[in-house]
């Protein structure tokens, strides 16, 4: 009846993994009874939840990436109070299979359910803005998408408190990922997760790269486009490529171990080094599919705030899509040591090299924008600068990884551990807080406190160098990853500064939050009347903060490289706004819940694959297909918002700008 | 609305044509299908890599039977012409839905998915034969490879063919809507899709697979 399922799955003898299941679940009932007490269903039900809303959409993907990497975060610090404390004769309060499952779960849950859903969620918010539309092309898919996302996190972390999690990494290497040395649920619960993540992950990648190639403004050429939408198309491209690819990998691993197939075994033929060559084809993009749109980030903040257009446009747009395509040339490199042969190797040594050219050029433009600018040193600029001098670090240790000899020594050490987080610290997650501060004002209306900001930034950069740099150092010592227990206690000094630093990390996680309810508290003192907080230079900044569901009340006409720029100057010339257009009825998509409900049969059928529950799984599916249906039979896929509604909002927004520029030109 | 306000940027919804299209926007009509086809592509990467696990595992037998000695080739070139036959009567549903007719629409998408059956259903009879003959999927890496790829063709088609099932139902409820014909273009550029790969499936496996 239950499969695989029993009591026996509760951990009642692990007393960690059992107390913060229920911590946790003590923590999600308060929520949902808070929200019952106050009344909010109904609200969170029509304005969030079956919302088609790109921004709306936008944030509930950000919320999600905040929350996971609160638990990812804290999957970081034990293992860093684990490799402090496990030193010499001391083993530390973690027992080796418990470890292994934490840094299993924290680089899962902060690729796939952190770093993922915050760069998509960015893109949901900022992309359609800027190309100066209404909404992405498919709303109702990319609501779906994001139940999809929520899905396969939520099976994530019913794991910590219903079975085990994945021993195996945060890739589940075969063959210690296969059925025979790995018989627990532990990997399923990996697999079945991100299997269903994924589908989400393509169909946002189906829907940007149509919404950024078919659903411009009038007259957004290509060269045109501001820098985030083309990293962000590179990114969706890449998406479409590589994730497939992750989807066949995962389904094979899943077919070895749920049907007996041999593709990945030691016996009958299989072969475990197809799967690294599988998913390395899918994970070297994904580090572009997360840093591309990061730099995108990095170009609109610093363009912005040194007051001056992006210094090399177009070498910025060619760049984005050199490493778009080398991206696909160089997976080898994680794993030269296969004893692919001397010429493979280098190959695929030099084309990350030569990876690393675009990059540089990036770095130039950057600083060449900055050269000569009016810099203003806000929150958003402090991350971008931290992240010039961080990632460029990053950078050269990877040059160095991608030289096979070198990567013989350092292979699976420290090294490689303090490389990626470096690159991925340092690009995206740096990038990361910068668009949240920078596009919140624009979100919500009032601007985030700016001294409590500039902490976090102190917090994240100091505590981030303190954590890692220790571990270039024990790496090139021969420290291998993934250790539970440290033998050598001469490291012990390290590794203490390495606990620091990830405390440091963590007083700026905490102040994010302080930073957050204060900066609500606070907010009427930060109002951000006019639309356009920072003097902006991209259409986002044309609409008022937050915008009207429907973003413009006409899509504006763009004319030369900066659309708004051009035109608020050109406002502040005559002192006067454009002629007053002819308003017309919009038409908007309407809610639906077919993502919450398609999500909710996912999540039932991948609970059911995990624990064997068959007849439960094909429940399960049917349920899907049967919402599939539902919501291709109705036939009211649109409302209209009245021309009354429009045109008094517009006339509003036409007032609150030509006062503020009217300001602007007088004092010129 | 002046040229000279046009001129220095002051214009709002008209356009500027840029020489690329770019007008705004583009209808419904074209931004449904153009997604569509990039679902389509990104289906094809996910089969590439299939063909590349069979590509690096065709030889991994293990001591079992090999391609030469399981593979029937005029069973597969009936199911093969079954599958082309149906992409042939898809198409022909099409331009009977461009004219209205419901009679023949339906006729044929009957047709198509009737075919389509014959191909699946001679599929899983050979599947059948070879487990019975002790070659299934958990005999080699080679026949892991061998059932997961064409049965992951296999698996499209019957979605194909529930999608068929799904959409005849429904021009018959709704008639010829503006949607409803997007939906009918999508599901032939997917049919269609499903015999490109067949296609390759049939030289790379079938063909490469049973040369002496």
């Amino acid at each position: 009846m239950f499969g695989e399922l029993s009591w026996d799955a509760i951990p009642f003898h692990e007393p960690i993994a059992l107390i913060t299941g229920l911590v946790v679940m003590a923590v999600v009932a308060a929520v949902l009874a808070w929200v019952t007490i106050k009344g909010w269903w109904a609200y969170l039900w029509n304005e969030w939840i079956t919302s088609t809303d790109h921004k709306r959409i936008g944030i509930m993907y950000i919320v999600l990436a905040l929350v996971m990497l609160v638990r990812g975060f804290a999957d970081a610090i034990m293992m860093r109070a684990q490799q402090a404390m496990a030193i010499g004769a001391s083993q530390g309060y973690l027992p080796p299979e418990h470890y292994n499952q934490i840094f299993s779960a924290h680089g899962t849950i902060m690729i796939f359910f952190m770093a993922m859903p915050i760069i998509i969620g960015i893109m949901n918010f900022v992309v359609p803005l800027q190309l100066g539309v209404r909404d992405v092309a498919f709303p109702t898919m990319n609501n779906v998408s994001f139940w999809l996302t929520a899905s396969g996190a939520l099976l994530i972390n019913v794991s910590l408190l219903v079975g085990e999690f994945a021993r195996t990494g945060w890739l589940g290497y075969p063959p210690l990922s296969e059925k025979a040395f790995s018989p627990g649920v532990g990997v399923d619960y990996y697999l079945v997760a991100l299997q269903i993540s994924g589908v989400g992950t393509v169909l946002t990648g189906v829907n940007f790269v149509t919404t950024i190639l078919k659903t411009r403004a009038p007259g957004m050429s290509y060269m045109r486009m501001p820098v985030f939408c083309w990293t962000s198309l590179a990114s969706n491209l890449l998406i479409l490529a590589a994730f497939p690819v992750l989807t066949v990998t995962l389904g094979l691993l899943m077919l070895d171990r749920y049907l007996g197939f041999h593709f990945f075994t030691n016996d009958g033929g299989g072969n475990s080094m197809l799967y690294m060559n599988l998913i390395w084809v899918w994970g070297h993009p994904e580090v572009y599919i997360l840093v591309l749109p990061a730099f995108g980030i990095y170009s609109e903040v610093v363009s912005t705030f040194s007051g001056k257009p992006l210094f090399g446009y177009r070498s910025m747009v060619f760049a984005t899509l050199a490493i778009c395509i080398i991206s696909f040339c160089v997976w080898l490199h994680h794993f030269f040591t296969m004893g692919a042969g001397a010429d493979v190797n280098a190959v695929f040594g030099i084309a990350s090299m030569i990876i690393a050219v675009p990059t540089g050029v990036k770095i130039y433009n950057w600083l060449f924008t900055m050269f000569g600018g009016r810099v203003r040193f806000t929150v958003p600029m402090y991350w971008a600068i931290g992240f010039m001098l961080t990632f460029v670090i990053g950078g050269l240790t990877g040059v160095l990884l991608a030289i096979p000899p070198i990567d013989f020594v350092v292979h699976n050490s420290l090294f490689l551990v303090a490389h990626f987080h470096h690159v991925i610290i340092g690009g995206v997650v740096f990038a990361v807080m910068a668009g949240y501060t920078y596009w919140f004002p624009k979100a919500f209306g009032f601007t985030l406190d700016e001294t409590l900001g500039k902490w976090i930034f102190w917090c994240w950069f100091i505590g981030f160098h303190l954590a890692f740099m220790p571990l270039y150092v024990l790496g090139l010592w021969g420290g291998t990853r993934r250790l539970q227990h440290i033998s050598d206690p001469s490291w012990a000094p390290w590794l203490n500064v390495a606990l620091l630093g990830a405390a440091i990390i963590g007083i700026g996680i905490v102040l994010t939050v302080v930073q957050l309810l204060y900066s609500i508290k606070t907010r009427d003192r930060r109002r951000d009347v006019t639309g356009d907080p920072w003097d902006g230079r991209t259409l986002e900044w044309l609409t008022l903060s937050p915008p009207p569901h429907y973003n413009f009340a006409v899509l504006p006409d763009v004319h030369g490289e900066e659309a708004y720029w051009t035109r608020k100057q050109t406002a502040i010339k005559e002192d006067r706004l454009i002629d007053e257009p002819d308003y017309k009825p919009i038409e908007m998509p309407i809610n639906t819940p077919t993502g919450v409900i398609c999500a909710f049969f996912a999540s039932i059928c991948g609970f059911a694959i995990i624990w064997h529950i068959w007849w439960l799984a094909i429940v399960g599916l049917i349920g899907a297909f049967a919402v599939l249906v539902w919501y291709a039979w109705r036939d009211e896929h649109e409302h209209i918002v009245p021309v009354e509604e429009v045109r008094a909002n517009a006339r509003e927004r036409r007032r609150i700008r030509m006062e503020h520029l009217h300001t602007l030109s007088q004092s010129t | 609305m002046t040229t000279e306000a046009a001129a220095i940027g002051l214009t709002h919804g008209g356009s500027e044509d840029t020489g690329l299209g770019h007008r705004g926007p583009e209808s419904k009509s074209i931004v449904v299908p153009y997604g569509f086809w990039l679902f389509v592509l990104s289906d094809m990467v996910l089969f590439s890599a299939l063909f590349a696990t069979y590509a690096s595992l065709a030889h991994a037998t293990d001591g079992g039977p090999t391609s030469n000695q399981l593979f029937d080739r005029t069973l597969v070139a009936i199911e093969t012409i079954a599958l082309l036959l149906s992409s042939f009567v898809c198409g022909l549903a099409m331009i009977a839905a461009k004219r209205g007719n419901m009679i023949w629409t339906q006729g044929w998408l009957l047709l198509t998915g009737l075919l389509g059956f014959v191909f699946l259903s001679i599929e899983l009879y050979e599947f059948a034969v070879m487990i019975a003959e002790g070659a299934g999927p958990q005999r080699s890496a080679f026949l892991s490879a061998f059932f997961t790829l064409v049965g992951c063709h296999g698996a499209h088609v019957t979605a194909g063919l529930l999608w068929i099932g799904t959409m005849m139902a429904q021009i018959w409820a709704k008639g010829f809507r503006e949607d409803i014909m997007r939906r009918l273009l999508c599901l032939s550029v997917f049919w269609h899709a499903l015999d490109i790969i067949w296609v390759a499936i049939f030289t790379i496996v079938y063909l490469i697979g049973t040369l002496p």
